[in-house]
């Protein structure tokens, strides 16, 4: 993805910066700045997601392009995020059998991936399981 | 709007075509669609060519003036569209001609699709792929169309009871039928083992669950019904041509494992050719991974939600079953070069209608109907096709 | 007075012991674990870096307490391992708190004190008005060549402190510094990996340097050990500390609460701020805690710590992030081959 791509999401992708219709309440993770219930009617403005959600289908990616040839095996989701809207993120695993539809994830900053060796690095939102840490 | 016939097909075989380039495969098979419509290409009045990624393919874009170009066309200057809908682009260029010709606007139009994918290394096809989902927010944070297919099947066999073998024999069945088809890319009959112990691409979906990268062209000519005998013996008439859209990313589908943009395709396309699918004698859908099809088969109303692996197991989609699907091998073996695998789709229905099929003949073909998909389902197209 | 404010740890949850490091390479494991005091280090996962654990760190500290992150006015990284050689691991870290636009920003390089550096820094941007808060973070993704000394403890990590005087969980009453030009450890542009003095890095390095700001401080406050409840030194590994400890007068269980070395490895720009990390997770208030830092090169930082009512007030949640015992609590343990994958060291097409 090109530099200037990368940039113009930074909040959204780094913070889980999404919108929300003022209109219908609707909250859009990815974002959208069009209300398709409310249409013309509807005013869009930022929205900050918690980073919590659950695993509504995944899959474990062992074949990948080049750009993520170096990560698989990985398990690749859509979540819902607790706000409503479903979004496909990494959810990083140790074992990647630890899948689970309905598994709680909470958000974490990771490495997303970079343009090659001397391009680069795309920061972003993944997901690990959401377990307390151990007393 | 006049009704529109099918008067000549022509399909390149599929596979990895070495030797032959972009603007080649083309030029072969519109020959060949021109020499079964025992037409000169002076009589052609303008042309649609679906193409998925020339751009990233072989680096071409402006792939209308070059395929109308070098087949000749350029100093009777007809109009000449390049038709993009990623996996999709076949059928629309097809609708495109269909619309064409039923507006009175044009007479004879060829349908044309092509794809070139094997003159970039593999990752970078599977990359140009992945642009047919939303780069932004699926592409950007690692997934590929196998991946976004698994999650459709994970999310599938969680809520219905669809077995992997199940699974499997839709790609056992379309290997049958690809056996038996001359232009296949796979000629190999395999077993549910051989589905079951290919290495998986992305769970549950393994190596044989995938359409595989292929080259290929395919070209019809359509023309009005009421000329059709001009040139054929057995026309073939567009009973319906249906489009349909849906969100780009998969997560924001109503349905995850149902293709809304097909259901509603295929009610269009029903009620514009006044059937229902008890009429319909086989169909060409989009099996860019097996579980495509078990959701097509179910999302055109061939059975209810859940029981297309049953369906499946049980034969009722095999050559002499209750609905035949994939005669031609469909993507799985016949191979799926994006661009081409919608006309591909028509050729193969209009073969059958015709009686023309040779050792994949279905019995008695009346009415065929073809469904192709872009992306994960953001683009369908459904076209029903009868004997004239 | 100028303190932190609130305070976050990141440890990525990978370990490797060192006898599989000494495996591979040959060497005696016990040796090398009764000579170092360590018995296995962190790792980062493939997805890791400075920037990653960096803002794990800070975002740790501002689950914590409410800030408004529009008020931090500084962010400052320390690492030897910044991810870009040009362009700053402050920025990102800014961006991903919501500190961004009207803050300054730079990352610090003071091979393992850096960090203390930004503490530094920050206090000064406070205490002069300049801004309400400072962030200092301290990360690294520790370098040490394949077979290399270092490559037993370099480890993954990092601490984030947020400055400012407006009711602080810790006061720090004073800091000093004592630097010199001395070359025990160094890492010449485009080089993969830092170099070392070997031994030299220990009397003319370490414990000079270390001595010299913390006998600065006693100097200047006259105060001593014993005026302590908790002390932590860098760690990059358990001997260093020990005995610097005892020469200064410090008792071992003073030092306990905050050496966490023996079971995360060095985390270079990391290992102080994460002991003093440790050491503020179950400190009290009134608790006076002794530290100084050292990076090579080389330098030293002291400070004087007093921890305040604070840190037990609704308004700070100690809970509201994981300790420095979480953090090593449950590790995944990988061999040798799984390290150098995680670590970039197979050379790659």
């Amino acid at each position: 993805m090109s530099v200037p791509r990368f940039w113009r999401k930074i909040p959204q992708r780094y913070n889980l910066i999404g919108t929300q219709c003022t209109s219908c309440e609707r909250r859009f993770y990815p974002p959208r700045s069009f209300c398709p219930d409310c249409r013309r009617s509807g005013v869009i403005e930022p929205y900050r997601f918690q980073g919590k959600g659950e695993v509504v289908t995944f899959t474990v990616i062992r074949s990948a392009s080049d750009a993520f040839e170096q990560q698989t095996p990985f398990v690749l989701a859509i979540i819902r995020l607790d706000e409503g809207p479903r979004v496909t993120v990494q959810v990083v695993v140790e074992d990647v059998s630890e899948a689970r539809i309905g598994m709680r994830v909470r958000s974490v900053f990771r490495r997303i991936g970079t343009e090659g060796e001397s391009g680069v690095i795309h920061y972003g939102t993944k997901f690990v399981p959401d377990v307390p840490y151990a007393e | 709007m006049r009704d529109v016939a099918v008067i000549g097909i022509g399909c390149t075989t599929f596979g990895e075509k070495w030797e032959t380039s972009f603007r080649d495969l083309f030029l072969e098979a519109g020959a060949l669609a021109l020499e079964d419509a025992q037409l000169s290409g002076e009589r052609i009045d303008a042309l649609y060519v679906g193409n998925m990624s020339a751009g990233r393919f072989v680096e071409q874009e402006h792939v209308g003036a070059l395929i109308a170009d070098y087949a000749g066309m350029a100093s009777r200057h007809i109009p000449s569209t390049r038709v993009e809908s990623a996996c999709c682009s076949g059928s629309l260029a097809f609708r495109q001609a269909v619309i064409a010709v039923a507006s009175g606007l044009e007479e004879i139009v060829v349908a044309a699709g092509v794809e070139k994918m094997t003159d970039v290394e593999t990752s970078i096809s599977v990359d140009a792929l992945a642009a047919a989902a939303d780069r932004e927010w699926e592409g950007f944070v690692g997934a590929t169309f196998p991946g976004l297919y698994a999650m459709i099947a994970t999310d599938y066999m969680h809520r219905y009871p669809l077995t992997r073998e199940q699974l499997a024999m839709v790609a056992v069945k379309n290997h049958y039928n690809g056996a038996r088809n001359p232009i296949a890319q796979f000629h190999s009959e395999i077993t549910v083992d051989t589905v079951l112990r290919s290495p998986l691409v992305a769970d549950p979906l393994r190596l044989f669950d995938c359409s595989p990268i292929t080259d290929g062209a395919a070209a019809v000519i359509l023309a009005p019904l009421e000329r059709a005998r001009e040139f054929t013996d057995a026309p073939i008439k567009v009973l319906a041509t249906a489009q349909a859209s849906d969100t780009i990313a998969l997560h924001d589908r109503r349905d995850i494992s149902t293709l809304d943009a097909t259901v509603v395709a295929a009610r269009r396309a029903y009620e514009m050719a006044g059937l229902t699918p008890a009429a319909i004698d086989l169909v060409e859908v989009h099996d860019c991974f097996t579980i495509a099809e078990i959701c097509a088969i179910e999302d055109l109303g061939f059975c209810a939600k859940g029981e297309a692996g049953r369906l499946t197991e049980e034969g009722e989609t095999a050559l002499n079953g209750r609905i035949p699907v994939n005669t031609s091998g469909g993507l799985k073996a016949c191979g799926h070069p994006v661009g081409a695998t919608g006309i591909k789709q028509v050729a193969e229905i209009v073969q059958q209608l015709r009686g023309d099929a040779g050792r994949r003949q279905v019995d008695g073909a009346e009415i065929g109907m073809t469904q192709n998909v872009g992306g994960t389902g953001a683009s369908v197209a459904v076209h029903i096709f009868g004997r004239a | 007075m100028t303190g932190i404010i609130t305070y976050g740890a990141y440890i990525p949850r990978y370990r490797i012991r060192l006898e599989e490091i000494a495996r591979v390479w040959g060497d005696n494991a016990q040796d090398i674990i009764g000579g170092l005091g360590v018995r296995e280090k962190s790792l980062p996962d493939v997805d890791e870096d400075t920037a990653t654990i960096a803002v794990e760190a800070a975002r740790g500290a501002l689950a914590r307490r409410e800030i408004d992150p529009a008020e931090i006015g500084a962010v400052y990284v320390g690492s030897e391992s910044h991810p870009y050689a040009v362009k700053p691991t402050a920025c990102t870290v800014g961006e991903a708190i919501g500190a961004t636009p009207n803050m300054t920003a730079a990352d610090y390089e003071f091979a393992c004190k850096a960090g203390t550096a930004g503490i530094q820094a920050c206090m000064g941007l406070v205490g002069a008005g300049m801004v309400t808060y400072g962030l200092a973070i301290g990360s690294d993704v520790a370098q040490g060549a394949p077979s290399d000394a270092l490559e037993y403890t370099a480890a993954a990590g990092g601490a984030a402190f947020l400055i400012g005087n407006r009711d602080p969980i810790a006061e720090i009453h004073r800091t000093v510094s004592f630097t010199t030009d001395t070359p025990d450890f160094w890492r010449r542009e485009g080089q993969t990996y830092p170099s070392h003095g070997g031994r030299f890095t220990g009397d003319p390095g370490y414990f000079k340097h270390v001595q010299g700001a913390a006998r600065l401080m006693f100097e200047q406050t006259g105060k001593s050990a014993t005026d302590y409840d908790y002390a932590v030194f860098h760690q990059p590994n358990a001997k260093f500390p020990r005995r610097v400890a005892h020469l200064l007068g410090f008792t071992p269980e003073q030092i306990e609460p905050g050496l966490v070395v023996p079971t995360l490895g060095n985390t270079y720009s990391g290992a102080t701020m994460i002991g003093l990390a440790a050491t503020l997770d179950m400190a009290k208030p009134g608790d006076r805690i002794f530290v100084t830092s050292f990076g090579s090169g080389a330098g030293a930082d002291s400070f004087d710590i007093e921890v305040t009512d604070a840190i037990e007030a609704e308004t700070f949640r100690r809970g509201g992030a994981p300790t420095v015992r979480q953090l090593l609590s449950n590790p995944i343990y990988v061999d040798y081959a799984r390290y150098a994958r995680h670590k970039g060291k197979i050379v790659m097409q």
